[in-house]
């Protein structure tokens, strides 16, 4: 590591910290209905949305009517996105010809499963890359279907997260607030004013905005080059700062037209985080406590600066492989060493490290950097992000729904040790709210494990419908632990809802698709509708007043408590898979072993041999 | 959860058109008015041609330009497949891929005998790059300007006007861009 990659990172860190007040204070006042500087342009638009969906703003509701509220939006948005993707052919925008007879000869069809396997991953803000944006869909797919779903599963987010912190500050009653106005809000005053300002900033930079058809160059050597176009500042804004993280084109934030500059990347990695993090002070001020959000906040630091540094230190340290056949790995003046396979000049080890570790404790899933050429310790940094439930900062909504789940855990576990009713914000934790934390958190173990463990042994004759390849493991692009950790990554990143990929598996086949999507159901759904569930049973509590038997949820101890729950939980539920993977590869590394990919069959698995 | 069905479909409706039509158009329009270069994707023309993006690396193989890094996008710099080689640590291929680009590297740059800088024998995220670190472009300098007959001062001083610096001194990495680093080189030290 060296000190100008320390500071890039605290640089980071700061101006987070700098924008969690005013930007939290902004969303507390918003969503408690309360008057802003932007009000005098924006509600005007806020009121014809009310009324071309035939809302009523004034119509509170009980969580069962939100949770219908939210699924009813997850149907509406995934049927919207299937269908504008299968018809991309009749739609127009299409330059390239997709889905249609024009289309070139590389291009990848369409299919029902990859339509569907996009549109719940668009739709449960996943953002999972199955399809190759470049190679498949067309200008309106790509803003009618897909920058529609970055905002508002985004909006979702937040909206779900503003729900359960109204469980937390009322008392007596039955409502946990409008879905429609929360959702309606979060997009009008929240998301479109940021992105449309960052979208600007990105087409300075050089991130493309047009309608054209693909560049035909003739290189300065005379050979053809075609270069892919379209409009990526407007989605490229909104896909950070709704923490979706669906690339415009195959190679994501690395894409030079995605993310020209060391300078976009940092706007990028400050988009994802700034809602999580506001989100955590917009919490403390509706709970009229802002305390207890500043701890929400440490711990996330705490965790975040634990991963990004593991991260980065890995990265910088290289592959000794390499190394031996006399690559620099090592810091210079000139070049920054460390493991370069998978990585930009622009961004170097620093960026890199720091964007994959930013981009996996949110739940956002861009990627400037290929994190299946990560070194083993390297890449276990974002999978234990995910794995531990994106909880540090997390997931615009998702993230603050995450931490106060374990915030529930970790109250309850304190009470266990010395006796007494947990209590959190004044409100008993029971058994009601304990088991919706439990089965949220199982769900998750449960897809991530059980599946990756099918896909590890399942057999398919080759050339069948469901994984052409033949075997599950035959999609793997690379051997050994590392072949292993791709399966465990695609359904840790599909089921935390993440979508970010070791990217070397070829995930485009109907058995992969089809099951990712089912673990980003799982891990949406299973999540956020048993904390909805919670928020319901917290709203309709009394509060009880804070003893000298009260522990207190802000401060050292706190902090402490909560951090080593997320890491104890996460560690108890994975550490056997880990182990198999990054853990064991990174000892090999070490001694130097290599892997092939051998034909595989159940009885010759390669990492068995 | 059906009362909310209806208002769930047209809430989305409306969406589509503010965030998926309206919102994209109006940047579409201000970014075509304001960097309208920047937004039809930075492309460099030399007489009147399209030669490429000043953003999207090309191959360069003649001795006599500067070499950007190996790519794995489709069959190597295919702007519209961009894609990273997504090889694992301990991949075979990878190390003999890494081993024949060393070997190859040797090869092209006989003056310099150090150690390799990284960037110049592992591929990037994108396949994409269009750029090369310093050190690298540093080791090439004597083979392009023995190619073109020129002296090795005059080269390297193109190199340094085409390098790029960190954002404000520490942010990102000092970076050599490569095409328009070869186009200068057209320019200005033509082969003799």
């Amino acid at each position: 590591m060296t000190a100008i990659g320390i500071y890039q990172i605290l640089f980071f860190f700061l101006i987070i910290l700098a924008l969690t007040k005013p930007v939290g204070m902004f969303m507390a006042r918003v969503f408690q209905g309360e008057r802003t500087f932007l009000h005098p342009i924006l509600r005007p638009m806020e009121r014809l949305i009310y009324r071309l969906s035939g809302v009523r703003e004034d119509v509170e509701q009980h969580w069962t009517q939100y949770a219908g509220a939210v699924l009813a939006i997850s149907i509406a948005k995934f049927a919207f996105t299937y269908l504008i993707q299968r018809l991309q052919g009749f739609l127009p925008l299409n330059p390239q010809g997709f889905s249609t007879a024009a289309a070139a000869q590389g291009a990848t069809p369409m299919t029902p499963d990859l339509a569907f396997n996009t549109a719940v991953s668009f739709m449960t803000n996943t953002n999972w890359q199955s399809y190759v944006g470049e190679t498949t869909m067309s200008y309106f797919v790509q803003m009618a279907a897909l920058t529609v779903q970055n905002f508002t599963s985004a909006a979702a987010g937040i909206a779900i997260a503003i729900a359960l912190v109204r469980g937390f500050a009322r008392h007596e009653v039955k409502t946990i607030g409008n879905f429609w106005v929360d959702f309606t809000r979060a997009t009008v005053y929240v998301l479109l004013p940021l992105a449309f300002v960052a979208a600007l900033i990105f087409a300075s930079q050089g991130v493309v905005q047009n309608w054209d058809a693909y560049t035909q160059a003739t290189t300065v050597e005379g050979a053809t080059q075609t270069i892919a176009q379209g409009p990526v500042a407007s989605q490229e804004a909104i896909k950070q700062l709704g923490t979706n993280g669906g690339g415009f084109f195959n190679a994501n934030s690395a894409h030079p037209f995605e993310n020209p500059t060391p300078l976009s990347t940092t706007l990028q990695i400050l988009l994802i985080f700034v809602l999580p993090a506001a989100l955590t002070y917009t919490f403390g001020s509706m709970v009229k406590d802002t305390r207890q959000g500043w701890s929400l906040f440490a711990a996330m630091s705490i965790m975040f600066f634990i991963g990004v540094f593991t991260a980065y230190w890995s990265e910088q340290r290289g592959n000794p492989i390499l190394a031996q056949q006399g690559i620099e790995t090592a810091v210079t003046a000139t070049q920054p060493g460390g493991n370069m396979e998978g990585k930009e000049v622009r961004f170097g080890i620093a960026q890199s490290a720091l964007f994959a570790t930013v981009t996996t404790d949110a739940s956002c899933g861009a990627v400037n950097t290929m994190h299946d050429s990560f070194t083993p310790l390297g890449g276990l940094v974002p999978l234990f992000n995910m794995q531990t439930g994106e909880v540090i900062f997390g997931g615009v909504g998702a993230g603050l729904y995450g931490i106060l789940l374990y915030a529930i855990l970790a109250v309850f576990i304190a009470g266990l040790m010395v006796g007494r009713t947990p209590e959190y914000l004044g409100k008993k934790i029971e058994q009601k709210e304990v088991k919706m934390a439990m089965l949220a958190l199982i769900a998750c173990a449960f897809s991530i494990l059980v599946f990756t463990a099918i896909s590890t042994v399942l057999q398919f004759p080759k050339d069948s419908y469901w994984n052409p390849q033949g075997p599950a493991i035959g999609n793997l692009n690379n051997a050994g632990p590392h072949g292993f950790a791709e399966i465990l990554y695609a359904y840790t990143s599909g089921t935390a809802n993440n979508g970010s990929a070791f990217a070397g598996i070829s995930a485009n086949t109907p058995w992969y698709n089809l099951t990712i999507g089912l673990a980003m159901l799982i891990g949406r759904f299973l999540f956020l509708l048993p904390l909805l569930a919670v928020a319901g049973s917290l709203a309709a509590k009394k509060q009880i007043p804070v003893t000298s038997g009260t522990l207190p949820t802000h401060g050292g101890l706190f902090v402490g408590l909560l951090v080593g729950t997320v890491l104890i939980v996460g560690a108890l539920t994975f550490f056997p898979a880990l182990s198999l993977g990054p853990i064991v590869e990174h000892f090999l590394m070490r001694q130097g072993r290599l892997f092939s990919l051998a034909i595989p069959s159940l009885m010759d698995l390669p990492w068995l041999s | 959860m059906w009362s909310q069905i209806a208002p769930a479909f047209r809430i989305t409706l409306v969406m589509t058109i503010l965030t998926g039509l309206i919102y994209p158009a109006v940047v579409t329009g201000i970014a075509q008015m304001v960097f309208p270069n920047q937004a039809r994707g930075s492309l460099v023309t030399v007489d009147g041609k399209v030669v490429g993006s000043e953003l999207i690396g090309q191959n360069f193989s003649k001795p006599e330009y500067f070499h950007p890094r190996p790519s794995a996008a489709g069959a190597g710099y295919d702007g519209a497949l961009s894609s990273g080689s997504n090889y694992g640590p301990t991949n075979q291929k990878l190390s003999d891929r890494v081993k024949a680009s060393v070997e190859q590297y040797r090869q092209e740059n006989p003056d310099y005998t150090g150690p390799i800088p990284a960037d110049a024998v592992t591929t990037s995220a994108s396949g994409l790059d269009p750029h090369i670190t310093p050190a690298n472009a540093d080791v090439q300098v004597s083979r392009v300007a023995k190619a073109r007959g020129g002296d090795a001062a005059a080269v390297r001083q193109l190199v340094d006007r085409s390098t790029d610096r960190p954002w404000l001194g520490f942010i990102g990495e000092a970076r050599v861009n490569v095409l328009r680093l070869n186009l200068a080189l057209d320019r200005d030290l033509p082969r003799k």
